[in-house]
């Protein structure tokens, strides 16, 4: 297996070490050693969380640039619908989409149509599979990541479905080729990304073997030269429309966009990761029996808050809305094209989400018996501030790092003040039991020469 | 070699859980679930501990005037108590019916009180066992086998 690749990385010439961010990361991924912040890798799930938190904008999440696309011969932009939200007075979707064309894009499929695909994937499987109850969303790899690391009990609750994203991908890939007849290898597929833990996934695919998806831009690296160009393709999409999405597939931007295009009577949506992390635990003890279908997204507001946007997410989700309320619908997907679709590919996950036990003290009963008990013994000694200035997110999580052998309970800052105290008064009490015979310091110091 | 194996491994939590305090009613269940974790204890073992330990704490800040949960783990088996310090339950055989419910009012309102707990409890573990005496309180035990 490949090594652990995450598009959140620090920028250790940034990091101060003020461990501002240690205790926001909802897997407790990140500690602070020798002044500066490194990540778990096996436990990120590129939430994005610590990106937002960071005062010295340290922590980064890792895209292609824009140049990367001319590494392909043909190039396919894939914007996802958030990608929308970030222009003002935005009247019409074509004038985006013309305008990653004047970019140098050959071709653009709107993720939002993959989207409108995966809907009717999702809705196709609850009807004939029967999936088991509440149906967990998978469309933030985030999410997914979460339940791998922190609810593996929910993992056979996941949607069986592979993400918008990748949807667009084969589709858009399969459709050039054809179309132009070219190889399909000569095609690169870029993914316009407000999201860390997307561009993640197209190097460390989710529950396929390889990602359809060449690479991702960051929005905030493509919001400027974009503008720019976008009242020119103004008047280019008089001609052609490129845009296909249905209002229900853009609207997968905003929090609660999936779960609302469904058509289910009983379904939750929720965002921002604490939020999500309070309705797993709930749905892992047995109380939302009799909800259908749970959407749960990282970030704040939906997709819309994804750390990679340029807009605020208040603001962008209220002019998606505005734009969905103005703007005409396109033609839901024929029935005729949606049986073509499921014939020709298999949207189902074709490799196993296994969970992630990477809070476990040892794969030995016994043995993480044992050091549960040392843990909690040297926990039980530790002041419990949980200030973090030791680097480690709680009392506990040093308590544990101290178990698992990263470090030593010295690097608490009130247990290293305990025994230089402690040193302190040995050394006061060794130097007052000088022998009798050499201590003169009553009469002047120490003479031995006389 | 036999030292090794005859020595005794295993670990006991246990909880104080306070009548009707609704801030805090799941965290023992949290708690357990996040130490079920840290053990390594299968997946599905660990869903079914804390449906458990989730309905039997709801059901003592519920019904009871508060007692105690406890949670003993060794490598072989996982074995969970709740006693409570009354007021008992009358009819136990009753209670253990589907749909059976003393909830109050309150309670229903706030979502408890289907007349799933007990059973539910029961259906999760591998081994059920309840004692209840009106005025004496409710002690109840559920072996979960690793
Ligand atoms: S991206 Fe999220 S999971 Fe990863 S280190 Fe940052 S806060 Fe933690
Ligand atoms: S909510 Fe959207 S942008 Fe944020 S992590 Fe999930 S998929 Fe990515």
């Amino acid at each position: 297996m490949q090594g652990y690749y995450h598009s959140v990385t620090l920028d250790a010439d940034k990091c101060m070490g003020c461990t501002n961010c240690i205790k926001r990361c909802p897997t407790e991924a990140i500690r602070v050693r020798d002044g500066k912040a490194y990540i778990i890798a096996e436990r990120c799930i590129d939430c994005g969380e610590c990106i937002r938190v960071c005062p010295y904008h340290a922590k980064i999440a890792v895209t292609d640039p824009l140049d990367a696309i001319y590494d392909y011969k043909y190039k396919i932009a894939l914007p996802a619908p958030t990608l929308y939200g970030q222009f003002k007075d935005l009247t019409s979707i074509d004038s985006v989409l013309h305008g990653l064309k004047l970019l140098g894009f050959d071709d653009v499929f709107e993720v939002a149509r993959g989207a409108d695909f995966a809907t009717e994937f999702t809705k196709y499987q609850i009807k004939h599979t029967n999936p088991k109850r509440p149906i967990i969303s998978s469309s933030c790899p985030a999410v997914v990541r979460l339940v791998q690391v922190r609810f593996p009990e929910l993992i056979s609750n996941l949607a069986d479905v592979q993400s918008p994203m990748e949807i667009a991908a084969q589709i858009a890939k399969d459709n050039f080729s054809r179309e132009h007849g070219v190889d399909i290898e000569e095609i690169g597929a870029f993914f316009i990304t407000p999201c860390a833990a997307k561009a993640t996934s197209i190097r460390n695919p989710l529950g396929t073997e390889r990602s359809s998806v060449d690479g991702s831009i960051s929005i905030l690296d493509i919001y400027g030269p974009l503008s720019l160009v976008m009242n020119k393709a103004d008047n280019s999409c008089v001609t052609t429309s490129l845009r296909k999405s249905t209002l229900k597939g853009v609207g997968w931007a905003n929090s609660g966009g999936e779960g609302s295009s469904l058509d289910i009577d009983s379904y939750l949506s929720v965002d921002g990761i604490p939020n999500v992390i309070k309705v797993l635990e709930e749905i892992e003890n047995g109380k939302l029996s009799d909800l259908d279908f749970f959407e749960g997204l990282a970030c704040v507001g939906g997709c819309v808050g994804g750390p990679l946007v340029f807009e605020n997410n208040f603001v962008a989700q209220n002019r998606l809305r505005k734009l969905i309320s103005k703007i005409e619908d396109s033609e839901p997907i024929a029935h005729e094209e949606f049986k073509m679709a499921l014939e020709k590919y298999d949207w189902k996950f074709n490799k196993e989400i296994l969970p992630k036990p990477i809070m476990r003290l040892d794969d030995d009963i016994s043995s993480a018996i044992k050091k549960m008990e040392e843990l909690e013994r040297i926990y039980a000694d530790l002041p419990g501030l949980d200030c973090g200035s030791c680097g480690s997110p709680s009392c506990r999580a040093l308590a544990e790092d101290i178990v698992r052998g990263y470090t030593t309970e010295f690097d608490c800052i009130i247990k290293l003040r305990e025994k230089i105290r402690n040193l302190a008064r040995e050394f006061g009490e060794l130097s007052d039991n000088l022998p009798t015979g050499i201590d003169r310091s009553d009469t002047g110091g120490l003479k031995h020469e006389d | 070699m036999t030292v090794e194996s005859n020595e005794y491994i295993g670990m006991i939590h246990s909880y104080e859980i306070e009548a009707g305090n609704f801030t805090k009613a799941g965290e023992a269940a949290s708690s357990i679930k996040r130490l079920l974790r840290q053990l390594g204890v299968d997946a599905n073992v660990i869903r079914r501990v804390s449906i458990a330990a989730y309905e039997a704490e709801m059901n003592m800040v519920i019904h009871s005037i508060g007692g105690n949960i406890q949670i003993e783990i060794s490598p072989k088996a996982i074995v969970f108590k709740a006693v409570d310090e009354g007021p008992g339950i009358e009819d136990v055989n009753l209670a253990m019916e589907e749909g059976f419910s003393t909830a109050k009012e309150w309670a229903r309102e706030l979502g408890f009180g289907a007349g799933m707990g007990l059973p539910n409890i029961k259906r999760c573990s591998d081994e059920f066992h309840i004692q209840s005496e009106v005025g004496q309180g409710t002690y109840l035990e559920a072996k979960f086998i690793l």
